[in-house]
């Protein structure tokens, strides 16, 4: 039985528990709506490119804002969240255990998130809400657009409770241990889910929802903008915890390694929580209304992230270094021979890692205060999100598929499967390659984001875009075969590939490896300093942007084509 | 808690990197007065058109080579939507939106700024160079957004 294992006290197991195989219909639920969303979402991203190139519009009279409103909708709100809940619940059942009353539960989430996803959905393909995934105020989506979206948000709050309450069971069953590695990262990332979505979920139930209804007649725009900021920048690092969990616990089973250092892992997830949230100005830095002062603080607080993302660095590199001496590297580079590079779990989730040198220097160019200005809203910003989020994280994340959805479903994959993901990967690399880069240099051109092809009168600074344009546009339908194979070779593992037992690959600690100190289960200490630094950084600010509010905004419909 | 020494001086490099360039950003910013648009003054959105002086939008020249450019944003337009300067004339922008929430770019410049709803934006920039910029809407603004643009004309 997984419980009498896990009693160890100082060198515990990590991933002592197996996954029920009720719970394993819970899990494959999230995978299917994730890879659904990435199906339809990519499928809008290919049209984005292709009416970009000025090459073909749109039939039966289909928004290019419309299919926008669903990329950014599905891609980086639905699909990113199911699949992080749902593969953070199955870090939590390796390492904690769940019952059946929290099963229970993590299907509530599963569908209140589910509905929430299918009413936006349905409002912004019928054209009644085309405002983008940031619907900034006073565009107005049609009501249901924004109770949608809550609901997504409520149902993930539901499996945050699920997790912590994992968390609190199996501590109170293990007095003075520490919280098993893997549920101490979930349970960070959550707490920064929950306090981050508060400020989003405060904007869209006490301004959007009441304004859109038409029960409250003008709404505070600054204040909007800046509660869903307060939400959108810890929204990036939702996405990107889970990527280093992977990193972290995952990928030195895989290299048949050890993780580096227990202690320095909970180190950096607690930075990223503490630096995550007190930076929603980075956002809003060529804003009127808000202090220059307190732009340039959030600022400062925005580049602390640098010291964990560091941190980060060295200890894969390290695991990567040590693991490959082990093995009977020598020289200065002979470990990199002894990784596993037909791999796909391994090589996916690397290509990633090596994606997130350029991927987080471009946001630290976005963040600096005045060099901002040179890029702000311009498609280099879709160019640095989509190298992050849509190839640094989403490689990784297949990189999890490939051995998590076999683990689930009871089966293989099989050597040509992972040849074929390697193949996807290469492709997915090269799309993502061409099309963010053509990004990157027309931003700097100043191309802006978010707009459908233009010639912008026919001036001599706009025609120099569209070759940049076109090579997104071949970016783009790489990206779509890459994603035609990635759903395939999901298909494969989830129905048809051979019958067997696929392992869940957790690293352990090495057997001498320092006992990690017991203040990291402090997490009175971990929100204290956490909601001190939101004081700090939020309070003077949003203070001042109350007591100078010029009068509100109506509601527009009209700008978006709606009555 | 104990760290790898390399991985202390590797820390102690980025630490020192970080703290390097937020004093030179700060000097910047604070010194010489190149940090971002942050205009602070309001204005009703509903009353921009009777509001001096949204209630003629314009060019003005206010000084040898010095110019003031009054300027509405609306889905999906700029007024005045044709400037025409000298070359090596500053102009002080004072923009606001007469409805949702726009951007100003004037692209090949550092004029880059957000202009919602109720707040009044302001930036100032010097032309040089003769030429024709183009002024873009940069914040998504509805189904004509790709088609509001307007021109600085640098003779």
């Amino acid at each position: 039985m997984g419980l009498a294992k896990a009693e160890t006290t100082e060198k515990q197991e990590i991933g002592a528990y197996p996954i029920a195989d009720k719970s394993k219909k819970l899990y494959m639920s999230f995978m299917y709506v994730t890879f659904g969303s990435l199906l339809i979402g990519g499928l809008m991203g290919l049209l984005q490119t292709l009416v970009r190139s000025g090459k073909i519009t749109l039939p039966w009279g289909i928004g290019y804002y419309q299919i926008l409103t669903v990329h950014g909708v599905i891609l980086a709100l639905v699909m990113t969240t199911f699949f992080i809940i749902g593969f953070q619940f199955t870090l939590m059942e390796k390492s904690v255990g769940m019952s059946d009353k929290q099963r229970k539960l993590g299907w509530l989430s599963f569908w209140v998130m589910l509905i929430g996803t299918i009413i936006a959905a349905t409002i912004v393909l019928l054209g009644k809400a085309s405002v983008l995934y940031t619907f900034y105020a006073p565009l107005k989506g049609h009501p249901l657009f924004y109770i949608g979206l809550a609901l997504v948000i409520i149902g993930s709050w539901i499996a945050a409770f699920v997790n912590w309450h994992q968390v609190a069971v199996w501590k109170k069953k293990h007095p003075g241990e520490k919280t098993p590695l893997p549920a101490f990262m979930v349970t960070i990332n959550m707490i920064m889910w929950f306090i981050a979505s508060l400020g989003v979920a405060v904007a869209v139930l006490v301004q959007f929802i009441p304004w859109s209804l038409g029960y409250a007649s003008t709404i505070n725009v600054l204040l909007s903008r800046t509660l869903f900021w307060y939400f959108g920048h810890p929204l990036v690092y939702f996405w990107l915890l889970p990527a280093y969990m992977t990193w972290y616990v995952i990928i030195p089973k895989i290299i048949g390694g050890k993780i580096f250092s227990d202690a320095l892992a909970r180190m950096s997830f607690v930075l990223l929580l503490f630096f995550s949230i007190p930076v929603g100005f980075h956002h809003q830095l060529t804003e009127p209304g808000i202090h220059p002062t307190w732009k340039f603080i959030q600022v400062a607080l925005t580049m602390m992230v640098v010291i964990p993302t560091l941190m980060t660095a060295f200890s894969m590199f390290a695991t990567f270094e040590i693991t490959g001496r082990k093995k009977g590297a020598t020289g200065m580079f002979g470990w990199l021979k002894k990784l596993p590079w037909k791999d796909v779990r391994f090589l996916a989730p690397f290509i990633g890692m090596v994606g997130f040198i350029p991927g987080g220097a471009g946001g630290i160019i976005n963040a600096s205060h005045q060099l901002n200005t040179v890029v702000h809203n311009t498609i280099w910003v879709t160019g640095h999100f989509h190298l992050t989020v849509a190839f640094v994280v989403i490689l990784t994340f297949f990189g999890v598929t490939y051995w998590l959805v076999p683990h689930l479903t009871g089966r293989k994959l099989t050597p040509q499967l992972n040849k074929l993901g390697i193949i996807q990967s290469i492709v997915w690399s090269t799309g993502m390659l061409i099309m963010s880069t053509s990004m990157h240099i027309q931003g700097l051109k100043g191309g802006p984001r978010r707009s459908e092809f233009s010639e912008y009168g026919g001036t001599a600074q706009a025609q120099e875009w569209i070759g940049y344009q076109l090579a997104q546009a071949v970016g783009g339908t790489i990206l779509f075969i890459a994603i035609l194979l990635m759903i395939y070779i999901f298909v494969k593992m989830a129905f048809f590939a051979p019958k067997g037992e696929t392992a869940y690959p957790l690293a352990q600690e090495e057997p001498d490896a320092d006992p990690t100190p017991a203040w990291f289960d402090n997490w009175k200490m971990w929100v204290g300093i956490t909601v001190a630094l939101i004081l700090f950084a939020y309070s003077i600010p949003v203070f001042d942007l109350l007591q100078n509010s010029p009068p509100g905004s109506p509601p527009f419909a009209w700008p978006i084509g709606n009555q | 808690m104990k760290m790898h020494r390399f991985e202390e001086i590797w820390l102690i490099f980025a630490v020192v990197i970080i703290v390097g360039s937020m004093v030179i950003t700060g000097y910047q910013a604070f010194a010489l007065g190149m940090g971002p648009p942050s205009g602070k003054e309001v204005i009703d959105p509903q009353k921009v058109d009777e509001t001096a002086p949204f209630d003629n939008p314009g060019v003005f020249e206010v000084g040898d080579k010095e110019y003031e450019v009054v300027m509405t944003l609306q889905a999906f337009s700029f007024d005045p939507g044709e400037i025409e300067i000298p070359a090596g004339s500053t102009v002080h922008f004072k923009m606001t939106s007469k409805d949702v929430v726009h951007g100003v770019q004037i692209v090949d410049t550092n004029v880059n700024a957000m202009v919602p709803p109720g707040h009044i934006q302001t930036i100032t920039q010097k032309f040089d160079e003769p030429g024709e910029y183009l002024i873009l809407c940069n914040e998504y603004c509805g189904t004509g957004h790709q088609l509001m643009s307007a021109t600085v004309t640098v003779k």
